[in-house]
């Protein structure tokens, strides 16, 4: 490998190109729109960079500052549940014989070669009152029925479908499905590394699987977990399509609010100043979270 | 013997699929002993190491530790030990907290747990080392908290898997003998797998030397050295000369096997074989004697310059290989076949004796070899 500074020319060829391209379609746009957040709307079409925080100041609104909120919650939430389940996969696929590795992986990351939208509206179908969840529970629930007569128990009333969509729980349940697979990814590295002999020094030494996996399994998967939780609440965080399709009136995130700002309000200047306010909590997680990590490799 | 073994194998068998990795042992290991179960790679012996310990159950047979049946209790629960050859120390704890977590899980508290912990590395001779991480430490520190983490446990047996293998030659010889002192002091049974022969011979008490899944033979260091019982053994324990023969004399007293490869092969004691049955002759090396032709003890009325009783043969030297303690020497024999010699350099100068395309006598005592009927 040559050093940069014996090919300066031949480095500047390469990269140039994916330089330029970043700097005119990501960070010029990104300038655009942040002082676009120092702005006030001077007609219908005209902004005017005044150079206000007043942006800022209402998005510190009880209103907004709400819905920012509830959208930490629900990505947290989101977040929490991907571990939860996202753990015993990963630890599933690193168990599993070799020869069905490579399938276990391609099932998790199929749905990735599927449009978002497409799987966000299979996911409508799967939970809408008529939809295929409630189908199977009403079957489920109309063929139990008609036994409990036979084992003495009143006949129940005809099944009365759940309201799955449209709400909380759907924009919860969409989320999950769709960053599931950004969490068993970096846990699946993770746990692969991990040499199997220190689970069965734990085990060995008397200590039970649940103690194993929480005391030895765990805190050396760490950095496979922090990276699975980055990369899972960060895009969850700033959800637009699932909240917007699969959420009731209740279940706005802050990308719902920050769309609607560019369009339907047509307040460029306070949309920014939202997306801005997202931008630097994103950063300040991740930066505490590399300084923790810099404090951690410091104490060893 | 009164006593009763401490770990029973009955006709255990273990398949992996088409695989038989352990095929019918049965083994009894006493207490307080040093046991070693050696072989090639492949032999087994780390299957039925992994199957005492719990992590593997064996598909046919049974395993008994202190008179209890082992099938259905798991690892955790099992009152052994192991040292794995990884060492599997926890590199996110340190060195206290790695040798104390199986207190800590069987609920021992702070000040027992924090003396016994101390002991234990007082043990292993690394005072002082409770509060570094394993990042800190050498392979051989390593391997020492891995053993402390185990004997800590006070377990009835301790298993180590190839304990010495990832440690250089110097180490290795040391740790052989530390292994063998520790063992005393602590009075634990301890059960080794290794590939290694030196090591098994240094360090155990029993031997089972293990071929295909199956014991090929279990006896003390010395007799499997001495007295092997078949060919693998002969030849996987130490260095050997194999001769194909028939047994034509087979008395209480003496025998004879007619080798095509070395020639009459005389004996002392009996063999008790079928008479005219294929056999093998093993010789070791350092059995052989080697002098230039005519300058041997020459004995009146025998044809050859060799001691009374003793075997004869005449070669050309054609390899030499100096190792400082000895010389190995690759002779042919009149026959074309090739023997092996190896000769120690009780002098300085020893060495100088013999160079290639010397012609040699060799002899050695008729009770040096050994009649192998498999």
């Amino acid at each position: 490998m040559e050093s940069w500074r014996n090919a300066k020319a031949l480095f500047a060829g390469v990269g140039f190109p994916p330089a330029a391209w970043l700097l005119v379609f990501f960070v010029v746009p990104l300038g655009v729109v942040w002082l676009y957040s120092f702005g006030t709307n001077t007609s219908l079409t005209e902004i005017e960079i005044s150079g206000t925080f007043s942006n800022y100041a209402r998005a510190l609104d009880p209103l907004y500052l709400g819905i920012l909120w509830k959208s930490v919650l629900v990505a947290a939430a989101t977040t929490v549940i991907c571990i939860v389940v996202g753990f015993p996969v990963a630890l599933a696929i690193v168990f599993a014989p070799d020869r069905w590795k490579p399938w276990m992986l391609l099932a998790i990351m199929l749905p990735f070669w599927t449009n978002l939208l497409i799987r966000t509206y299979a996911l409508i179908a799967v939970l809408r009152r008529e939809g295929y969840a409630n189908q199977a529970i009403g079957w489920l629930h109309d063929s139990l029925g008609a036994l409990a007569p036979l084992v003495g128990l009143p006949q129940p009333g005809a099944y009365e479908p759940m309201e799955l969509l449209y709400n909380n729980f759907a924009v919860i349940f969409g989320l999950v499905y769709v960053h599931l697979p950004f969490m068993v990814l970096p846990l699946y590295a993770a746990l692969d590394k991990l040499d199997k002999s220190l689970i069965e020094a734990s085990l060995d030494l008397g200590a039970g699987h649940l103690r194993t996996l929480l005391l030895i399994v765990a805190p050396l998967a760490a950095p496979g977990i922090v990276s699975g939780v980055i990369i899972t609440f960060v895009p969850a965080l700033g959800a637009y399509l699932t909240p917007d399709l699969l959420g009731g009136p209740d279940s706005q995130m802050i990308a719902n609010v920050i769309e609607r700002q560019f369009k339907r309000a047509n307040d460029w200047p306070f949309g920014a100043a939202l997306s801005f306010i997202l931008m630097y909590a994103t950063f300040i997680a991740i930066a505490f979270q590399a300084m923790k990590n810099r404090q951690a490799e410091a104490r060893q | 013997m009164a006593e009763n073994p401490i770990i029973e194998i009955r006709n255990v068998c273990k398949r992996f699929g088409q695989v038989t990795a352990v095929d019918n042992v049965s083994l009894n290991i006493m207490p307080g002993e040093f046991f070693v179960l050696l072989g090639p790679s492949g032999c087994g012996k780390t299957t039925l190491l992994r199957m005492i310990a719990g992590f593997e159950l064996p598909t046919e047979g049974q395993i008994l530790i202190d008179g209890q049946d082992m099938a259905r209790v798991p690892p955790n629960k099992r009152p052994v030990n192991m040292v794995f050859q990884s060492y599997a120390v926890f590199p996110h704890m340190s060195v206290a907290d790695n040798v104390g977590y199986g207190l800590k899980i069987a609920g021992v508290g702070g000040a027992e747990r924090e003396s016994r912990v101390r002991e234990a590395l007082e043990l292993v001779k690394l005072d002082g080392f409770g509060a570094r991480k394993p990042n800190q430490l050498s392979g051989g520190q390593r391997q020492r908290v891995a053993l402390a983490r185990s004997l800590v446990m006070r377990p009835k047996v301790l298993l180590l898997d190839e304990p010495l293998s990832a440690l250089d030659a110097k180490l290795r010889a040391q740790m052989q003998f530390e292994l063998a002192d520790l063992q005393d002091q602590v009075g634990i049974t301890f059960i080794t797998v290794t590939h290694d022969q030196d090591e098994a011979l240094s360090m155990a008490g029993r031997i089972a030397v293990m071929n295909k899944g199956e014991v090929a033979q279990l006896a003390s260091p010395s007799d499997l050295y001495e007295f092997p019982a078949n060919r693998f053994v002969a030849d996987f324990v130490g260095s050997v000369n194999l001769f194909e023969g028939k047994l034509t004399l087979d008395e209480p007293d003496r025998a004879a096997v007619d080798c095509p490869g070395l020639g009459k092969v005389y004996l002392n004691h009996g063999v008790t074989g079928p008479h005219g049955a294929d056999v093998w002759v093993a010789i070791r090396p350092e059995k052989i004697q080697l002098h230039v032709p005519g300058e041997g003890k020459a004995i009146r009325g025998a044809a050859e310059d060799a001691p009374e009783g003793h075997n004869f043969a005449r070669g050309t030297i054609k390899g030499m290989s100096y190792l400082g303690d000895i010389t190995l020497f690759e002779i042919r024999l009149e026959s074309g076949a090739m023997l092996r010699v190896s000769r120690p350099n009780m002098s300085r100068r020893d060495q100088e004796d013999f160079t290639w395309d010397d012609k040699v006598s060799m002899h050695w005592r008729a009770d040096s070899p050994v009649v192998l009927l498999s």
